[in-house]
């Protein structure tokens, strides 16, 4: 049981889009519960190092356009993953850096200059109640706390007890990718595809479509023509997934995805290679490459 | 095409192995030997084990050393799939009102009365194939081909929890609500006791369980529990 928490975050500006993330709930798909959990795992991994947390805890999860919360005690955050400008009270602070956001101060992560999500790590985690052991927003199940609106309270963990690390000067944050390249393993299903359509995956020119969302990463150009055009009874899908649905346009599928599906997949991309997928805006280049 | 008994391992990324089976049938079979080499440890560390309509994904296979996925792929392919075993595990029993908005379609489909919908239906000894489309959605099979009705030309935009619904040679029961195309033949009165993200196991049909549907009056049926709002959300 979590203790109950004392401190929280009040949202100010909940933003386009923005949810509690962690590590997810891997392990359940044989009840139709997805993995959901940070997109950009390895920015929302860093961003809790940051602050002194373990690499799983909860943190918000920003799309395009940021948000703003202020906290009812003092907190030590990190904004990371996608560049933005981020101020404390209107004053600008920095960026993939521990800030010291004081109580009833307002944090402010701004519109993603580059990449399209931002995490927001604090000393102490957020501690909503976990749902199937993860405190994660599974948009496509609806499991775990709704996304952040206007005036919601998100309770706010203890900071360990040592509180955060030194700061040990510049971290390598990963830019967002001005051209996205995927690379696809095999996936069960390649041979329901023509030759000639597993060779436009691996040649033609993609690019990010408005669409795409935590379910799955939607591209624009040329449709992939199947070989075999008859249903394919449901079967289980992994992250990363390449499903082609009737119009021929491959989805990848990202954290929020179904566990089961019905449409062919043609290729998996390597779960390593998602991150980048999670910071790509809508439009980017996007070529699928050989593994 | 795999025959009878036969299976073909596909990949699906550098992690995970998709099975396929001839049908449904020996899907549920090979599925039952994979959870009883892992109950016995000799199976390597797999995190998820999915059952589906004829095909078993095991995704998460652990690289302890390289290869593990290529020689887990030619273990399986070896092996041969017994028969599912009919084990006399206590089916789960679930009420349900017979009183659903395609009961009579059903009916004409099955060339019987609504009375007898509810008669075939209970007797029908049910078995969790998989799960899927929604968290705690299970897809039951038992039903003999000829009782196999189609999906509704027009799917409806809300189907309440607890809403016993058929949909070719699938029985379910929908956990929460959500948009849906089954014919609608009854509900259940208390969707939670089948879904519950509060409790571990969070889903109380789970793949291999035996279920058995038990006709109860709509009077007795407003006796118990209602179904519960909290689970009302829906996002696609």
């Amino acid at each position: 049981m979590t203790p109950a928490a004392r401190h929280h975050l009040h949202v100010v500006r909940p933003g386009a889009l923005t949810t509690v993330q962690d590590a997810g709930r891997p392990g359940r798909a044989h009840l139709g519960v997805g993995r959901a959990g940070a997109l950009d795992a390895p920015a929302a991994r860093l961003a809790n190092r940051l602050v002194g947390n373990p690499p799983d805890a909860a943190v918000l999860e920003t799309t395009l356009t940021g948000c703003a919360v202020r906290p009812d005690r003092p907190v030590v955050a990190v904004v990371g993953g996608a560049g933005c400008r981020v101020t404390v009270d209107g004053r600008p602070v920095a960026w993939g850096a521990p800030v010291r956001v004081p109580a009833g101060a307002v944090l402010d992560a701004g519109p993603a200059g580059t990449g399209l999500r931002s995490y927001l790590a604090f000393a102490g985690g957020l501690v909503p109640d976990p749902v199937l052991g993860s405190r994660s927003a599974d948009l496509l199940s609806g499991l775990g706390p709704a996304p952040l609106s206007e005036g919601d309270e998100l309770p706010l963990g203890d900071p360990a007890s040592g509180g955060p690390p030194p700061h040990a000067g510049p971290v390598p944050w990963p830019g967002a990718p001005a051209e996205l390249v995927l690379p696809v393993h095999p996936g069960p299903r390649h041979d329901w595809f023509t030759e000639a359509a597993l060779r436009t995956l691996l040649t033609a020119a993609y690019r990010v479509s408005p669409h795409s969302n935590r379910i799955g990463l939607r591209t624009e150009g040329p449709p992939l023509e199947r070989s075999r055009t008859e249903e394919l009874p449901s079967e289980g899908m992994v992250l990363g997934a390449i499903q082609v649905p009737p119009d021929g346009r491959p989805v990848v599928f990202l954290n929020d995805h179904p566990t089961t599906g019905g449409y062919p997949v043609v290729g998996v991309v390597p779960e390593r290679a998602l991150a980048a997928a999670a910071q790509a805006v809508p439009g980017t280049r996007l070529r699928f490459v050989r593994a | 095409m795999t025959g009878p008994g036969e299976l073909r391992v596909l990949p699906a990324g550098p992690h995970a192995l998709l099975v396929e089976l001839a049908d449904g049938e020996h899907a549920e079979a090979f599925h039952a030997e994979l959870l009883r080499r892992r109950e016995r440890g000799g199976l390597p560390a797999v995190r998820d084990i999915v059952p589906a309509a004829r095909t078993v994904l095991l995704d998460g296979i652990a690289e302890r050393t390289p290869g593990a996925r290529d020689r887990l792929a030619r273990e399986l392919a070896s092996w041969r799939v017994e028969p599912l075993r009919r084990e006399s595990v206590e089916p789960v029993e679930v009420p349900v009102v017979y009183d659903g908005p395609d009961l009579d379609e059903v009916a004409a489909f099955w060339g019987v009365g609504a009375d007898g919908v509810a008669a075939l239906h209970s007797r029908t000894a049910f078995r969790v194939a998989f799960c899927g489309f929604a968290p705690g959605f299970g897809y039951l099979t038992g039903l003999p081909e000829r009782l196999h009705v189609p999906r509704r030309t027009t799917p409806r935009t809300r189907v309440p929890a607890g809403a016993v619904a058929l949909a070719g040679p699938y029985t379910g029961v929908y956990p929460r609500p959500s948009p849906g195309g089954w014919q609608i033949v009854g509900r259940t009165p208390d969707p939670g006791a089948l879904w519950d993200p509060g409790r571990e196991p969070a889903a109380l049909l789970v793949p291999g369980t035996p279920v058995r549907f038990v006709p109860v009056g709509a009077g007795k049926a407003a006796t118990l529990p209602t179904p519960r709002a909290d689970g009302d959300r829906v996002d696609t």
